[in-house]
């Protein structure tokens, strides 16, 4: 009984969201805010559900994604580019002939195979990144909290160098960036990706691995103790985030169009961070929210702030460019002080508690009018 | 060899970081019994379990499971040929519900887990009660209730409980030492370790007692009761003079 009704609403919920977006894919150049903002939200959502799966589920303090999402975004990026404008876009160096070939090789394919390819370049990307996962995740992940993260820091780090590197201008077009990136056709090809991957996510979180990720990150001592594979399970959770790190990077190469090494800087894994505290470590639903509360407000609904404002003929101070990001920090600041658990702490999304809470507002509105 | 140990440990030297913790330690666990090892802080009873369990590699030594050198091996295998660790201070996962506790037990385990969970349920009923609820919302006895349940869901042969009694109420130790009384009769070799030297060896069918890394007695449970440097020792009865 409960159960068919649980069904119900979800089954509601995802028309009216696919409803939403048939709206916003009709009316897009009307609505090119919201649609824009929530590509980029479902992008992020999908890098911030696996750090999570990583810092949330398994406790692995990790802050490699940055450098995880440029390797996806490069792969996409050398993939993508139509072999026509790629003579424009590396017109420093030149490009490696050994690109060159196989993207004529590529282009040369049977036409059926032709649709395929951007998602072929994200998950080669994304198998890319867990084989340097794998790599680095093997004397990585002998270290402890803090230092796991420092060290992972410095593997971002590394990687940007490396892909901005004189060295490789044959490759990634060195520190001038891929440009000529195709783009998603419709708003409905970065949602099934984003919805496929979170999918995979919870599902392997359901799983008794997810088990073993949790028991790992509330007491790795019994968690051993219980036959737990600690350097496995570690080892498999990393080399999954990175995955699904890789596939975020190369659907924000495919939205941006031009990427180059900045994009993949800190500044990046601390925005995702960010909304994977927000959300609440250790909730999927609860970053998928945060993705998309937090790219809104970000790059929307405190732009009002940038604006010079004037009320009654006098200019109120503080309102110019840069002020949203002012107010934001304040908002954020808020929520760590008051709400450190984020938006759903360590609980997942479920009608009930949606019910429940609605009820409780209703009742308290209820009692305030009589 | 056709005897009917279940585990024997030969001569086991165990070092951490330089400092030995365990001194050529010999001892056997018959099939079906409940043996205990006590003695105070520091003597090594907890090094000794852990290197049962693989979680600290011997120094030197040999530890035999039912006639095979397991000496060496990791965790993760020793739980699947069925020897399990209870740790000590009950180590539940707090913020997973106490069946997803239980489930986590099985880990290594891929068949059909509902009969056992029914089983540690009947156990200890109060589990069946709170299955839903955080493992850390549970009191001390509790979570020392589903930290054995949790041990059982591997089905091991052997179990291995380091101090049980740790921080509970007396009256819980006393059902604690009830339940592991229970587990035996259901057919659970016990290796138990106590400071509670007491009720360890009330329910022992054998003792041993440890000292410094070193076993300087070996008896009984009711022998070692009325041993007179045991009384002196760990009972707190002043020596006659």
């Amino acid at each position: 009984m409960k159960k068919s009704k649980n069904l119900i609403y979800s089954a509601i919920f995802g028309v009216i969201i696919l409803l939403l977006l048939f709206f916003l894919e009709a009316n897009k150049f009307q609505y090119g805010m919201a649609y824009t903002i929530l590509q980029k939200g479902m992008i992020l959502a999908v890098v911030a559900v696996s750090m999570n799966l990583v810092t949330g589920f398994t406790g692995l303090f990790s802050l490699g994604q940055a450098g995880f999402m440029a390797i996806g975004a490069y792969v996409t990026g050398i993939f993508l580019i139509p072999s026509d404008s790629i003579s424009e876009v590396y017109y420093i160096s030149g490009v490696n002939p050994a690109i060159a070939s196989f993207k004529n090789w590529l282009e040369s394919g049977p036409a059926f195979l032709q649709p395929i390819i951007p998602y072929l370049a994200l998950i080669i990307g994304g198998l890319l990144a867990a084989l340097f996962a794998a790599v680095i995740g093997y004397p990585v992940l002998r270290l402890k909290s803090d230092y796991l993260a420092i060290a992972t820091l410095g593997f971002s780090e590394i990687m940007r160098a490396i892909i901005s590197s004189p060295q490789m201008d044959r490759v990634t077009n060195g520190s001038y960036g891929l440009k000529k990136i195709p783009g998603f056709t419709s708003i409905f090809e970065p949602f099934g990706i984003m919805v496929v991957c979170i999918l995979l996510m919870v599902l392997l979180l359901r799983s008794t691995y997810g088990r073993a990720f949790r028991a790992i990150r509330e007491d790795e001592i019994a968690a051993e103790a219980m036959g737990i594979n600690l350097a496995k399970h570690k080892q498999m959770s990393f080399i999954i985030g990175s995955f699904f790190s890789a596939i975020s990077g190369g659907m924000l190469a495919m939205f941006m169009r031009s990427i180059d090494s900045k994009s993949f800087s800190v500044s990046l894994t601390y925005d995702i961070l960010l909304i994977v505290v927000i959300g609440g470590i250790g909730s999927v639903s609860g970053s998928v929210i945060a993705a998309l509360l937090v790219t809104a407000s970000k790059e929307w609904w405190l732009r009002f702030f940038d604006n010079p404002l004037f009320i009654g003929g006098v200019q109120i101070p503080l309102f110019r460019t840069g002020f949203r990001m002012v107010i934001f920090s304040v908002i954020l600041l808020i929520v760590v002080l008051f709400y450190q658990r984020g938006i759903m702490g360590k609980n997942e999304f479920s009608w009930a508690r949606l019910e429940k809470r609605l009820l409780k507002l209703f009742k308290r509105g209820g009692a305030k009018n009589a | 060899m056709e005897n009917n140990n279940l585990l024997e440990l030969d001569n086991l030297y165990v070092s951490y970081g330089g400092i030995q913790a365990v001194k050529g330690i010999s001892l056997t666990v018959p099939k079906g019994e409940i043996v205990t090892l006590i003695g105070a802080n520091g003597a090594g009873k907890s090094t000794i379990l852990r290197a049962i369990s693989g979680l600290v590699k011997a120094e030197s030594g040999k530890i035999f499971y039912k006639g095979e050198d397991i000496t060496g091996k990791n965790t993760t295998s020793i739980v699947e040929k069925g020897i399990t660790l209870v740790p000590e201070g009950r180590h539940v996962f707090p913020d997973l519900t106490v069946l997803e506790n239980l489930k986590i037990g099985a880990y290594l385990r891929k068949d059909n887990l509902q009969e056992d969970i029914n089983w540690i349920y009947k156990l200890f009923p109060r589990l069946q009660e709170r299955s839903w609820q955080m493992a850390g919302t549970l009191s001390g006895g509790e979570q020392q209730m589903l930290a054995v349940g949790r041990a059982l869901m591997s089905k091991p042969e052997l179990i291995m409980m380091d101090e049980p009694s740790l921080g509970l109420a007396p009256i819980i130790v006393n059902d604690i030492m009830e339940i592991i009384k229970t587990i035996n009769k259901e057919g659970v070799t016990i290796l138990l370790v106590e400071q509670n030297a007491n009720l360890a060896l009330k329910i022992a069918h054998t003792g041993y007692v440890c000292e410094t890394g070193n076993i300087t007695l070996k008896g009984t449970g009711m022998e070692l009761l009325s041993d007179e440097s045991v009384k002196a020792a760990y009972l707190g009865k002043a020596r006659r003079k």
